[in-house]
């Protein structure tokens, strides 16, 4: 389905450790939403000197019944576009673009699964579970940050989920160190057919290491920087393998944000390797 | 609102800019692409090019500055892929052509010629020329001469060709004589200004090509100024502006200085809808000053004060 664009109310804000959980009224991209599908908000208001949207994954969708459809998703303010963001009060209206890339690719029949998210990483991985679980896959879910403050979605994930994991960086929640620590261990006792992920690029490195290694697939899902988010500007490709064995700059906006992780060039992320298609036309300048 | 480029009529003066909406596809999710004056497609070259490394963008104030390097599937897969989809839904396409030397930019427009999909050709000479140890075509009035020469010689002349000129030169006008005296049927005004952001963490460049290029509304007036420029100096080509369009009195203010038509850029990261909000608004903007056509405010702002007409309030105007 198409990306719309909607003048979205703020329903809700919630403080959740050091994020803000937003819920807007957006019934037009509640509508079709997937887990792993994002959004693109406009900040600073009319006047504003910040020219480019914010991308978001979407924690939730709730298309339209009873109530006008919702979306939530879910900011960590760390720049002035955020940081105006975390500002607004309920009542007030963003402008709204998606919803945006690929989702998460779902199994054909149930398998176990584990999920994996690291910091604000985990909230796309909420619907995600509730997927699986309807779908009748087995579900275990890893979530960590470099603090307790930085967790997101443990709460949740004990309610949704049930078995939930935790780790953090210094030891303030859970385990002490990554999440990748614990994911050997959870794939062998579920017997996990895929693992899927989002968080920062190392992470996700990782955890395609780790699936690799035990011979299941993992579907991760990037947050590449990017200036539109709706395919047209080229600013946040990675180098990926194709179905054909060829290696390509994508877009992380359309043809991800979720990639499956042996496909991902990890890397030569932020370099060109001399076997990507038209890395001989770069030489000479 | 309708407009000419050279030989070629629009409907309207409100196109896409080079690079800043692919080949249209993805605009074509928010509206129709047949409804703009054209689609102006992401510069193509002979082969399929990667780009350069990311980090490929930094959002500077009022702005943002880019490094993509030109990636893209070359001309054969464009024709095949892009052009054909353009041509489907009805849209006039201005086809952006790069090279690295003159030839190539010649072998791409002949692939181009003729082909009933192509409205016009840009000729963006604001990338570098590598017999010239990368100086910028268009900072050379030979190089640029000599590649405007050679590929208005090369396409049906039907097809009008443009140059899209870099604001970086200090007589912008003297660059648009030399590729007028060579043939050229008007200019795009203007290609993104170079800049550099340096990382404050890593201490170095935080773009993975080192330096980019600046557009949005940080570089309107300069952007505005250049057409004034070149319009002084080229009076009798048309122009097509564009720098840090946002809104339609942002586009009167491009047409008012000497541009028939314009491009709208940076502005659709911000806005997909923007080609076509923008659209509407210069259409108001224009009604609300009393202008029965666009033709009227082309180039007004070169009369002298005395013999410009007073803004008359709309009700005015219609009554």
């Amino acid at each position: 389905m198409n990306p719309v664009q909607e003048q979205a109310e703020i329903f809700a804000v919630a403080q959740v450790g050091a994020y803000v959980q937003f819920t807007m009224v957006a019934p037009g991209i509640a509508e079709h939403a997937q887990p792993g599908q994002f959004v693109a908000v406009a900040v600073g208001g009319p006047a504003t000197s910040m020219v480019l949207r914010r991308a978001f994954a979407l924690y939730g969708a709730t298309p339209s019944g009873e109530f006008a459809g919702t979306i939530q998703f879910v900011v960590a303010s760390h720049g002035p576009g955020t940081q105006w963001l975390v500002r607004q009060p309920v009542g007030a209206s963003l402008d709204i673009v998606g919803p945006l890339g690929k989702p998460f690719p779902m199994p054909s029949d149930p398998v176990p699964a584990v999920l994996v998210g690291g910091g604000y990483g985990a909230a796309p991985l909420i619907p995600l579970a509730k997927a699986l679980l309807d779908a009748g896959s087995e579900v275990e879910i890893i979530i960590g940050a470099a603090s307790s403050d930085r967790l997101f979605g443990e709460l949740v994930a004990r309610r949704t989920v049930g078995k939930v994991s935790v780790t953090t960086d210094d030891g303030t929640a859970g385990v002490q160190g990554l999440v990748t620590d614990l994911l050997p261990a959870t794939i062998k006792q579920i017997g996990a057919q895929v693992v899927y992920a989002c968080g920062p690029m190392a992470m996700l490195r990782e955890v395609g290491a780790i699936a690799r290694d035990h011979a299941i697939a993992a579907q991760v899902a990037v947050e590449e920087s990017m200036a539109c988010g709706i395919g047209v500007c080229m600013t946040c490709v990675l180098p990926v393998r194709g179905v054909d064995g060829k290696s390509r700059f994508v877009r992380s906006c359309v043809d991800g944000p979720v990639f499956a992780a042996d496909q991902v060039r990890w890397a030569d992320v932020g370099t060109i390797p001399d076997d990507l298609v038209g890395a001989d036309a770069m030489k000479g300048h | 609102m309708t407009t000419r480029l050279g030989s070629l009529d629009l409907p309207n003066p409100v196109l896409t800019a080079s690079g800043c909406a692919a080949a249209g596809r993805e605009l074509g999710q928010f509206f129709d692409v047949a409804e703009l004056g054209a689609v102006v497609t992401k510069s193509i070259m002979l082969n399929p090019r990667s780009g350069r490394p990311t980090p490929r963008m930094a959002e500077t104030p009022s702005g943002m500055l880019n490094s993509i390097g030109l990636q893209g599937p070359g001309i054969a897969a464009f024709i095949d892929n892009d052009l054909a989809w353009l041509a489907e839904q009805g849209a006039r396409t201005v086809v952006s052509i790069a090279g690295s030397n003159t030839d190539e930019f010649v072998t791409v427009a002949r692939r181009l010629s003729g082909h009933p999909a192509v409205s016009m050709i840009e000729v963006n000479i604001s990338c570098p020329n590598v017999e010239s140890r990368g100086q910028v075509f268009a900072c050379d009035v030979q190089a640029s001469s000599r590649v405007i020469g050679a590929v208005r010689r090369a396409v049906d002349p039907r097809i009008p060709i443009f140059a899209k000129l870099t604001p970086d030169v200090t007589d912008i006008g003297a660059i648009a004589r030399a590729c007028a005296d060579s043939g050229v049927d008007g200019f795009s005004l203007i290609n993104t200004v170079l800049g550099l952001v340096i990382d404050t963490d890593t201490f170095g460049p935080f773009l993975g090509g080192v330096t980019g290029g600046l557009s949005g509304p940080a570089i309107r007036p300069i952007a505005v100024r250049c057409v004034w420029q070149v319009r002084q100096a080229v009076p009798h080509l048309p122009i097509l502006g564009m720098g840090g369009i946002q809104s339609g009195l942002d586009a009167l203010q491009f047409i008012l200085a000497g541009a028939s038509a314009v491009s709208v850029g940076t502005a659709v990261f911000g806005d997909p809808h923007a080609p076509v909000r923008i659209l509407a608004e210069l259409e108001g903007a224009l009604g609300e000053r009393g202008f029965a056509s666009l033709r009227e405010a082309i180039g007004l702002a070169h009369q002298p004060a005395d013999q410009r007409p007073r803004r008359r309030p709309a009700d005015v105007a219609t009554s």
